[in-house]
């Protein structure tokens, strides 16, 4: 009987020597004469473990990791007789603590299986929630998200119910509505949506599906960035399957309704993350910011009623659908329901994807999960929610992962990407390159943020050469509270928040 | 430059393959930049002729995308992300060693006609930064040695271009 292996396809694992892992086993295997049958999966999402190779034993996962091609050897060896005597192993995967300490809805799938094959899907609670909304009418899905308090999971975090209720109570002029998935995931320190496309893209499917019988839409767009190559393949064929296997087309597992599914290709503008300059672009236009109203669930894609949603949103339905609105509400605190995906990224030792319920403080994830900075320097700034989002110091480091909690200290939580500094960091830098970021992506719509963000770089500048130092303080604060002010979406609104934090909590790094 | 025959057939098969799409522009310069290499500025009134638009406004679309080139790149386009996530992790001092050793600035192409290097903002590996992308392929914790050996293999040399 063949010996089954498991080591992810993922692009954070082939980045660190996954493929090259993969051939030096299939030929030290094969020079052995051992018949074994290597699954390429999705990630586990413990980033730092990668490449980590799976071992089916007894119907128990053993883990090695991270492992070079040098380590094979020893381990095709251990693989006939005792797994637990090579250096790299790691135990039963699930009693790992970092993943036995999560709460894994949306990403309980991830890194089971090979992500394209839909019996491994449907064997591990795939289409339930599919078969549940089949049985509903639209009114009734839309009930269910709105009940389970599910926000959306881009940034806005905008009740998904509501949103879906409006597109669902809208008329459409040309009899279309339309689902458009964002998964545009631009923000630096974020790769849960890249690495559930990767892992689990069924249950995208199958959110976007669910979505669309809820509010009437027959067709739905993947709006994905081209940075993603490997996301996209993976998105192509899965969709190429779940038609052949009778879930997409004219006639969704024989229930007479119809949804179409197509994957497209952003090419590089991070401003496109934005839900109405994404239409623009998947329109075939310049990804320019719309004004609102009218919103996109009122006049959208094409004009029509459109609901955009971000690509961890779509998935947590399957949950609320399979499992219903009163499960996933359970998890939690206050008006965050669920569970919210973390990011640990940067300077940290254990970096990866952490699932937990709403409620965990910045301070536990980042040192119980991440175990600290990967320099072993002390933490000094934690940024989170993106490029537009604040730095944090250690002050505010015991701040719940809450919608809430975060703004409170102007803040926000956005996608969930945490991304940490240690001691070198110098704050000054990261507020020039927020500006600089905004100059580099702004798509010029409004003043503000398309002339703001060149004059921050500007003042910064200054700032730092002591050209009337105190006087462009003043003017950069000044410009800060115009971008806000004044700005038609997050990107020039948001560009202050990085810019104030340093400024507010590290002012010596401007005194220079 | 004027088009070639083939690029003239080859950009008119690729209008008629994604035309039938609702949105079909951005579909359409994709492929064109990925058969090509770039979009050249001849394609824009054939392209604006099928879509029935503007040449402006097809001009406007690739302008405002970086990744849309009018120009040929290098055989082989290196990409160092410039993103918070990779800071934290060195990127600073990777960005000034891949522009050193290159002798290119982002945007620029080697004289060879080799490398093309330029900035990125993510490529959703911030757990394991500094990260690189060359071709379809990411690599993780890139420092400058790393960064030299990377290169001297798409440059099959030893030492940087």
């Amino acid at each position: 009987m063949s010996i089954r292996l498991f080591l992810p396809q993922d692009t954070t694992a082939c980045a660190l020597g996954a493929n090259e892992v993969a051939s030096a086993l299939l030929a030290a295997a094969a020079e052995r004469d051992m018949d074994i049958e290597l699954v390429r999966n999705g990630s586990r999402g413990m980033f730092w473990l990668e490449p980590m190779l799976e071992v089916e034993e007894d119907h128990q996962r053993h883990a090695f990791g991270p492992l070079t091609t040098d380590d094979v050897d020893l381990l095709l060896r251990c693989l006939l007789d005792d797994l637990s005597v090579h250096p790299r192993y790691l135990g039963p995967t699930e009693a790992i603590p970092y993943l036995q300490q999560q709460q894994r809805l949306t990403f309980a799938r991830a890194g089971i299986g090979d992500p394209l094959c839909l019996d491994t899907y449907t064997r591990l609670g795939g289409f339930k929630g599919l078969q549940r909304a089949l049985q509903m009418d639209g009114q009734q899905i839309v009930d269910e998200v709105k009940s389970s308090g599910l926000r959306g999971r881009g940034g806005a975090a905008f009740p998904a119910g509501i949103k879906w209720q409006t597109v669902l109570d809208a008329q459409s002029a040309k009899g279309q509505k339309y689902i458009v998935c964002n998964a545009d995931e631009g923000d630096s320190g974020t790769f849960a949506d890249r690495l559930l496309m990767e892992a689990d893209p069924y249950q995208l499917i199958e959110g976007m599906l669910i979505a669309g019988l809820a509010v009437g839409a027959t067709r739905g767009f993947i709006y994905l960035r081209s940075e993603y190559p490997r996301a996209f393949k993976i998105l192509q064929q899965a969709i190429e399957r779940a038609e052949q296997a009778g879930y997409l087309g004219a006639d969704i597992c024989g229930s007479g309704k119809t949804f179409e599914l197509e994957v497209r290709l952003g090419a590089g503008a991070y401003i496109c993350g934005e839900e109405t300059s994404l239409l623009d672009s998947l329109e075939g236009k310049r990804g320019m910011v719309r004004a609102k109203p009218p919103l996109p669930a009122i006049e959208g894609l094409f004009g029509q009623p459109t609901v955009v949603n971000n690509v961890l949103t779509l998935a947590a339905v399957t949950t609320v659908m399979a499992e219903g609105a009163d499960y996933y509400q359970n998890y939690g605190m206050g008006r965050s329901r669920g569970t919210l995906s973390v990011q640990l990224a940067g300077n940290i030792q254990r970096g990866g994807l952490i699932e937990l319920a709403f409620g965990a403080t910045l301070r536990q994830v980042v040192e119980e999960f991440g175990g600290g900075t990967f320099s072993g320097r002390p933490v000094r700034a934690i940024q989170v929610g993106g490029p537009l989002g604040a730095y944090l110091p250690q002050q505010h480091w015991d701040t719940p992962l809450d919608y809430e909690a975060f703004a409170a200290i102007k803040a926000m939580l956005g996608h969930g990407g945490i991304v940490v500094f240690d001691d070198t960091v110098d704050m000054a830098d990261q507020a020039r390159f927020a500006m600089e970021f905004c100059a580099v992506e702004s798509c010029g719509k409004c003043t503000p943020c398309r002339i703001g963000s060149v004059r921050g770089v500007e003042v910064i500048d200054k700032v730092r050469a002591n050209v009337e130092r105190d006087n462009n303080l003043i003017l950069l604060r000044d410009l800060c509270d115009t971008m806000e002010a004044g700005s038609l979406c997050a990107m020039g609104g948001m560009t202050p928040y990085p810019v104030r934090s340093a400024l507010d909590y590290f002012a010596d790094d401007f005194q220079r | 430059m004027a088009l070639s025959a083939t690029q003239t057939a080859t950009i008119a098969s690729l209008i008629e393959a994604e035309a039938h799409r609702q949105g079909p522009l951005l579909p359409i310069l994709h492929a064109v930049q990925q058969a090509l290499g770039y979009i050249p500025a001849d394609a824009v009134p054939t392209i604006a002729k099928a879509l029935n638009l503007s040449r402006a406004e097809v001009h406007g679309v690739i302008s405002f995308y970086h990744e849309f080139r009018t120009e040929p790149g290098g055989q082989t386009t290196v990409q160092v992300c410039r993103a918070e996530a990779c800071q934290a992790r060195g990127s600073r001092a990777l960005e000034a060693h891949a522009k050193q050793a290159l002798g290119l600035e982002y945007g620029e192409t080697s004289a060879d006609g080799s490398v093309t290097l330029e900035a990125v903002y993510c490529l959703g590996n911030c757990a394991c930064g500094p990260s690189l992308r060359i071709a379809d392929e990411v690599y993780a914790r890139v420092d400058a040695g790393r960064f030299d050996q990377l290169l001297s293999r798409i440059t099959g040399r030893g030492d940087a271009v």
